[in-house]
């Protein structure tokens, strides 16, 4: 296949961006996304140009690095799957193919197609964990059954793997979803539920200080996450919300 | 010998830990706060680690090159997790994943670290339950239990085919309370450069900030390594692009002895090679092997149409198979373990039964599977049994809801329909046991430097068992490092803080500095990956699944020639001060460089097939056995320790002995 791919070039945080055009030929439909890229940056690199920088990992959609707005869409036109999982099958020859960052105020642009999601891990810092110290002197693992439906409504929403698409794609830049599959999570297991209110409130008050927006149900976030992750999640975390702010001090 | 010192406590072995936990030295509270520790690596060992040692109380500076530590490898480990809970009352414990575990390690692993890692094992699973794991639950809402590689109870704990990202997010949160709190410091996207020693001891690293691209000097009391394992070496594995040796190799080169380079793991079930342009190689979990039947054409002209598109595997009767292991082990069948499979394998491909276009791959059918489960369910639900449309459905949906993640993964990859055509699977690298030689506290031979999870070498010998790298992991960083690591930092309670402003800082900084100075200066033709995948090529042939004297001897000059001419015309574009990922990836291949040689050369030394480990010269010569590998333990039982001198061609090489004084050694047979 021969492809024309424009691709957003950006030095680093403080320098403007821009769209660069770059013609690439011999794509296979059996290569991934990723590896055409791998190809397009040997090109570049064997003409004595800079490659493109990107955020990628395990290249098997599970460490939520790659990160890339598609044609318009977070991880491109197929659903449920990450970027790394996107193959060349899914073009056509002589297709235009637009490359593009996560555009989010929480989310600035590092380097081309490169992001900074540091705002996550902070709202993880602020309450996306259970208490718990790991000396291993907990009671038993089977001391306190969890029903089954609940263990895997909470693995279900434990599965996000945080790569910021649900974000990328909310015209809001809202971060509802990721924010809520966390709270979700914890708070359908007993383990998680003792410190349910503090939580919801400090991870959502971190969410509003790192300049994420509203969520407004438009549900693109459901659509486009590679894992599926359930707006259900969204609802569960303004229940918690709401009574968190009756009852907490 | 003395530097050789594993530290294995006295007494019974059953005894060993709790003596040793009574007899160590001990850190008071009000002190270990005047101490600072290094970790480098996020993933299960140093995810674990670094949260468990600021919970107790030390000042953490924990270090990962992504962009968050929860994208740490570790995330990608499907299957499940070991523990001798005996849960399943199907006769487990510990004493049992003691001898598996040793066993399955082909008699290569240390006794008293072993026994430990399966006492804390169950430890483990309480630990995670409280975190908030959601492990799979039966319908009453106890912990579910499935069955792995062969072992004959069902220990391993499990959350879907996504074990080690539940997991791994269980110790991200624990890190992310600490880090809320202060009491770790984070450095995302940061990549340890080189360790720096004060009189010998480690006392602090070098660290490139990957953004800005500036050289940062961190010192601490001590530095813990978990920085994983090496098989990118072969350019090709199921292991994370980013996935590199350069942490484990720095501390090697300043003083750490490597231990057992050659035994790394290649898994039997991976998505075949399709070009080229080949990035990395995608696992297909180990469970598939309980329902998948595992063959090839019986007839060379049948598998050589196969290959050329004009005949479907699915025309092939079943007389015209060949099940190889069912036919070559049939105690074990499809389930032998990973070392024995992936050989055979090799060794059909090799005889001309490939399938795929290039040759190298085996079929994986479940066809089978999907009947028999379609006549149960038919029968259960008063369907006609013998109608074949409806078992097939009833069946594929069972195994759709047993393995539709993977069916899913595999469809998206090869573009074929597994459900309908048999899988097509090779073995790819995927684990390496080898590492950085630890003793019982898991401290290097550099004092002061730990090295933990699959960064060392302990637990697992010449072959892991399924599910059990996810228990070493988490095993080494909440139970056992947080408690050894005491008895070294008690002495230095008065030490203060260690300054940066010393020369040995600041010659480490220098080295760093012109090294990367070096790489975007030398104006070379070729780029990084180019000398990557021609070293990937070289270890793959010949460093593999079957090693013989002379073709290790060929890898080992090649690997040098290689070496030599990336120095030469390696090209590296941009500049040091700034996000610059072909410098990240020219570091990382220069050392895989380097411990390619190592590798080559110490499986050259092992002249005995042991686990992961086979060398051609020795194999088993007739018998029931006829073929099989041949373990040596006269010459071979012990650990090869490498101490670098300077030059990778004098290593010098150190041997630890392993006495088994609870197991007998034994002939490990699925025959």
């Amino acid at each position: 296949m021969n492809l024309t791919l424009k691709v957003w070039r950006q030095k680093n945080a403080d320098a403007n961006g821009s769209i660069e055009t770059y013609p690439i030929s011999g794509v296979s439909t059996d290569m991934s996304f990723l590896e055409m890229l791998d190809v397009l940056n040997e090109q570049l690199i064997n003409t004595g140009k800079e490659p493109v920088a990107f955020d990628h990992d395990c290249r098997e959609g599970i460490c939520g690095s790659c990160s890339l707005y598609i044609n318009g869409q977070a991880h491109g036109p197929s659903r449920e799957i990450t970027t790394c999982q996107l193959h060349m099958r899914s073009f056509n020859d002589g297709d235009t193919i637009t490359i593009e960052p996560w555009r989010a105020a929480g989310f600035p642009v590092v380097k081309d197609l490169v992001t900074d999601r540091g705002s996550f891990d902070r709202i993880m810092n602020a309450g996306g964990f259970v208490s718990v110290n790991t000396s291993g002197n907990t009671i038993d693992a089977n001391a306190v059954p969890v029903p089954k439906a609940d263990a895997d409504e909470a693995f279900d929403a434990a599965t996000c793997i945080g790569c910021g698409a649900c974000v990328a794609t909310c015209k809001n830049a809202s971060a509802m979803l990721f924010v809520s599959a966390k709270v979700s999570q914890l708070a359908l297991l007993p383990q998680g539920k003792v410190e349910a209110a503090d939580r919801v409130m400090n991870m959502v008050h971190q969410m509003d200080e790192e300049g994420f927006g509203n969520c407004t149900n438009t549900g693109a976030c459901e659509v486009e996450c590679p894992k599926g992750i359930s707006l259900d999640n969204i609802a569960r975390m303004n229940r918690e919300y709401l009574s968190a702010s009756f009852t907490n001090k | 010998m003395s530097k050789l010192d594993a530290k294995i406590p006295e007494g019974p072995i059953d005894k060993k830990w709790t003596n040793h936990k009574n007899n160590i030295k001990l850190v008071a509270p009000a002190n270990k706060r005047l101490i600072d520790v290094i970790v480098v690596g996020t993933g299960l060992a140093g995810g674990s680690a670094a949260a468990s040692l600021a919970e107790m109380g030390y000042n953490v500076k924990a270090f990962c090159f992504q962009d968050s530590p929860r994208r740490a490898h570790s995330i990608a480990a499907q299957g499940g997790i070991n523990a001798a809970k005996n849960y399943q009352n199907d006769g487990d414990s510990t004493y049992r994943l003691f001898y598996d575990t040793v066993k399955g390690g082909d008699y290569r692993s240390r006794e008293a670290n072993v026994y430990r890692l399966a006492e804390v094992s169950a430890n483990i699973i309480d630990q995670c339950v409280a975190q908030g794991v959601p492990f799979a639950r039966e319908y009453g809402g106890l912990l579910d239990n499935r069955s792995f590689g062969g072992v004959q109870v069902s220990r391993t704990f499990y959350a879907k085919g996504q074990t080690g990202q539940q997991l791994l997010l269980g110790a991200y949160s624990a890190m992310s309370r600490q880090i809320g709190k202060g009491k770790i410091k984070m450095y995302n996207r940061h990549e340890m450069m080189d360790v720096v020693l004060v009189d010998g001891k480690a006392r602090g690293i070098i660290a490139r900030n990957l953004i800005s691209g500036e050289i940062e000097r961190h010192s601490a009391h001590a530095v813990v390594i978990a920085s994983g394992g090496y098989g990118n070496v072969f350019f090709l594995s199921t292991n994370a692009m980013g996935s590199n040796t350069s942490a484990a190799w720095k501390i090697h080169k300043k003083g750490a002895y490597f231990a057992n380079p050659c035994f790394t793991q290649i898994h039997p079930t991976c998505i075949p090679v399709s070009g080229e342009h080949q990035s990395k190689l995608t696992l297909m979990s180990e469970s598939l092997r309980n329902d998948g039947r595992i063959w090839v054409p019986k007839d060379l002209e049948a598998a050589k149409a196969i290959r050329e598109g004009k005949l479907k595997p699915t025309e092939l009767k079943e007389e015209e198979r060949d099940y190889y292991l069912e036919r070559r082990y049939p105690a074990f069948g499809n389930l032998v373990p990973r070392d024995v499979a992936s050989r055979a394998a090799k060794e059909r491909c090799d005889e001309g039964y490939g399938v795929n276009a290039t040759g190298e791959a085996v079929y994986l059918d479940f066809a089978a599977a999907i009947e028999r489960y379609g006549k149960e369910e038919a029968l259960v639900h008063g369907h006609d049994a013998n109608n074949h449309q409806i078992v097939v459905k009833l069946g594929t949906a069972v195994i759709k809801a047993k393995y539709g993640n993977l069916f899913q993964m595999y469809e998206k990859i090869v573009d074929q329909d597994p459900y309908t055509t048999p899988m097509m699977i090779y073995p790819a690298v995927h684990y390496t046991m080898g590492g950085v030689w630890v003793d019982y506290n898991l401290m290097t031979t550099i004092p002061g430097c730990y090295a933990a999870g699959e960064a060392n070498f302990s637990d697992h010998g010449a072959n892991r068992l399924g599910a059990s790298a996810l228990m070493q992991g988490l095993g080494d960083g909440y139970f056992v490092l947080p408690y050894t690591i005491g008895d070294y930092l008690a002495d230095d309670i008065r030490t203060g803080p260690i300054s940066t402003d010393s020369p040995e800082f600041e010659e480490a900084e220098n080295d760093v500095k012109k090294q990367l100075e070096f790489f975007v200066n030398n104006n070379g033709t070729k780029s990084v990956d180019y000398f990557h995948k021609r070293l990937g090529k070289v270890m793959w042939n010949n460093v593999g699944m079957s090693r013989n004297e002379k073709g290790l001897k060929e890898a080992v000059s090649e690997i040098r020639a290689i070496r030599d001419a990336f120095w030469k015309e390696v090209r590296v574009p941009g500049e040091v001060n700034e996000l610059n990922q072909e410098l990240e990836k020219a570091s990382r291949v220069a050392d895989f460089l380097e411990l390619g040689e190592l590798f080559a050369m110490d499986a050259l030394n092992r002249n005995e097939s042991c686990g992961g480990h086979f060398r051609e010269e020795s194999v088993e010569v007739g018998g029931e056995q006829d073929g099989e590998a041949l373990r040596d333990d006269k010459n071979f039982a012990f650990v090869s320790a490498w101490e670098y001198t300077g030059n990778i061609a004098e290593s010098k090489l150190h041997k630890e002995e392993l006495k088994y004084e609870n197991i007998e050694l034994k002939q490990r047979s699925y025959k």
